[in-house]
């Protein structure tokens, strides 16, 4: 199954000390490596700052365009990663060890299951393998 | 004709937990189980009162519904095959093989446990996490659901069919955690079943002030908790505690009116339910160092004990509270801690320790800080403030049983 998780950090002042820097970055490449190492590692990126975001929301068939994110909240989206993960549990595991300070101050990690899984024929399964709800 | 429907009906009480539970391991579909096991009993009502009730009902209704799974498998199987190629969805549930497994050997004593885990993952809310537990484990019908926490029955099959969608779509595992997650999502589970507990024992809503449909549903669940994992103390504790809690149940209402522990009819106790708590709490005791449930456990045993109010070991049950502060500080047990402390006869001191509290703000919108702190000063005779504590209570307090309690208070006040 796999996992998308969307790393929220909230943009502090002043930004990081290198100290921080190198510290979260270091965080990011310990897992990078660790999901590398295991084969499940599909993607991860970070993201420019939200001051670089553009919103485009269509309406009555035009673009309107706006500058900075949609949502007016304290924590942005900083990047991604997609795993390929168990379960659900295995997804929180990995998710629980990404740093999240990436714009200064500590957010969190929402997981999303892909919407489109590959087909999983001949995976060994602990999970309720999807059926029904169609 | 009665007779068997008492059968199914007692079979369904006391076997569906674990019937639904090897049935999802097989078919990997909540749903799909549900399905198989409804048509199942729906069988057995056709079938048994012609051809008697069979030895072992459980295995009958168990390779019954195996027998539906693998018929609906077989189904989807060809319909599939008919409708072919572009599918983005991941694979149909395996299709069990027929004759693979005896039923006797199909029921697995941890698929419950599994189950257990699934309806309680901390990845569905909490109002999902009771009404999964309740309607899988606990073998309730959605209406019964719905009738018990007072919701609209829409509202709760809408809540069931999205925690399913969830479990299903983003891979909730059907497995017992791993022993570094064991113990937290192990108190879920207990937290889980407390709430069921209390939401009977302490109605929030609704008339009557007990529902004890609930909390003899927490009850077994508990101990089926316990017998699944029989070495957890804390799991011992929480059965003690509810089965403690539920032995004043007869004694903790009369008239429509709450009676305090100090004010109840103590021959109106459970006795039996009483020993069986006190015998859990000394097993649980003796298993380790006390968690939360435990030192609860152990307090309602003190009262239990107490033949009458005037014997409550108030001063031990203050040191417990004072052991709980400390690995659970919470205002409400700082409350309790206090109410212990004024009881072992050091009413001031109590009362000190209750505005201490208050003055944090946290338990401001609380009746009960209210209604306590009240009771302090009408036992210290200062009648102006205690009469003004209790309209705070009153204004706060949801449950009509409890305000007439408050407003009985105001009247013998008003009168001393």
């Amino acid at each position: 199954m796999r996992y998308m998780m969307l790393v929220y950090s909230t943009e502090g002042p002043d930004g990081l000390t290198p100290e921080e820097y190198a510290r979260i970055s270091g965080g990011h490449r310990t897992v990078i490596e660790e999901a590398s190492r295991k084969g499940v590692l599909i993607g991860a990126e970070p993201l420019a700052p939200t001051s670089t975001a553009t919103t485009v929301r269509m309406q009555n068939g035009k673009a309107l365009v706006m500058d900075g994110p949609f949502a007016e909240t304290k924590e942005h989206l900083a990047g991604y990663y997609i795993i390929d993960c168990e379960n659900l549990d295995e997804a929180i595991e990995w998710a629980s060890k990404i740093p999240t300070e990436c714009q200064g101050n500590p957010g969190c990690i929402e997981i999303r299951p892909l919407r489109f899984q590959p087909s999983a024929a001949g995976t060994e399964t602990t999970a309720l393998p999807a059926a029904l709800n169609d | 004709m009665t007779d068997t429907r008492a059968a199914v009906e007692s079979v369904f009480r006391q076997e569906s937990g674990r019937i639904i539970a090897s049935l999802i391991r097989i078919a990997g579909s909540f749903d799909r189980a549900e399905e198989a096991m409804q048509e199942a009993f729906a069988a057995a009502l056709a079938s048994w009162p012609v051809k008697g009730i069979p030895e072992n009902p459980a295995a009958w209704i168990m390779t019954s519904a195996h027998r539906k799974l693998i018929d609906a498998a077989r189904r989807e199987q060809t319909r599939r095959e008919k409708q072919d190629s572009l599918r983005y969805e991941t694979e149909a549930a395996g299709a069990p093989e027929p004759g693979e497994n005896e039923p006797h050997n199909m029921i697995f004593p941890d698929d419950r446990l599994r189950l257990i885990f699934t309806c309680c993952h901390p990845a569905l809310n909490v109002e999902a996490q009771v009404g999964l537990t309740l309607r899988a484990l606990g073998g309730l019908s959605t209406p019964e659901i719905a009738r018990a926490f007072l919701l609209p029955e829409p509202t709760l099959a809408q809540r069931l069919v999205r925690a399913k969608r969830k479990i299903q779509e983003a891979r909730i595992p059907y497995e017992v955690p791993s022993k570094g997650r064991l113990p937290e999502r192990l108190a879920a589970v207990r937290a889980v079943i407390y709430l069921i507990f209390n939401e009977g024992y302490a109605a929030s809503s609704g008339t009557e002030l007990v529902r004890s449909d609930l909390c003899a549903e927490a009850i077994r669940l508990g101990r089926v908790l316990c017998e699944l994992l029989p070495r957890e103390a804390e799991n011992i504790g929480l059965l003690a505690l509810m089965i403690l809690q539920h032995s004043r149940r007869d004694a903790r209402v009369a008239g429509g009116r709450l009676v305090t522990l100090e004010e109840q009819d103590r021959s109106r106790w459970d006795r039996a339910a009483v020993a069986e708590g006190l015998g859990l709490v000394d097993g649980a005791l003796r298993l380790g160092p006390p968690g939360p449930y435990q030192l609860q456990a152990a307090i309602a045993a003190l009262h239990a004990q107490a033949g009458t109010p005037q014997m409550t070991d108030w001063p031990q049950i203050a040191a417990l509270y004072e052991k709980l502060l400390e690995i659970s500080p919470s205002p409400v047990i700082g409350l309790n801690h206090a109410v212990a402390v004024a009881m072992s006869g050091r009413v001031e001191d109590g009362l000190k320790l209750i505005d201490d509290l208050g003055s944090s703000g946290a338990l401001e919108g609380y009746y009960l800080f209210h209604a306590a702190r009240a009771d302090l000063l009408r036992r210290l005779h200062q009648n102006r403030d205690a009469a003004m504590a209790y309209q705070r209570a009153e204004a706060l307090a949801s449950n009509p049983v409890e305000v007439e309690f408050l407003r009985r208070r105001l009247r013998e006040l008003a009168t001393a």
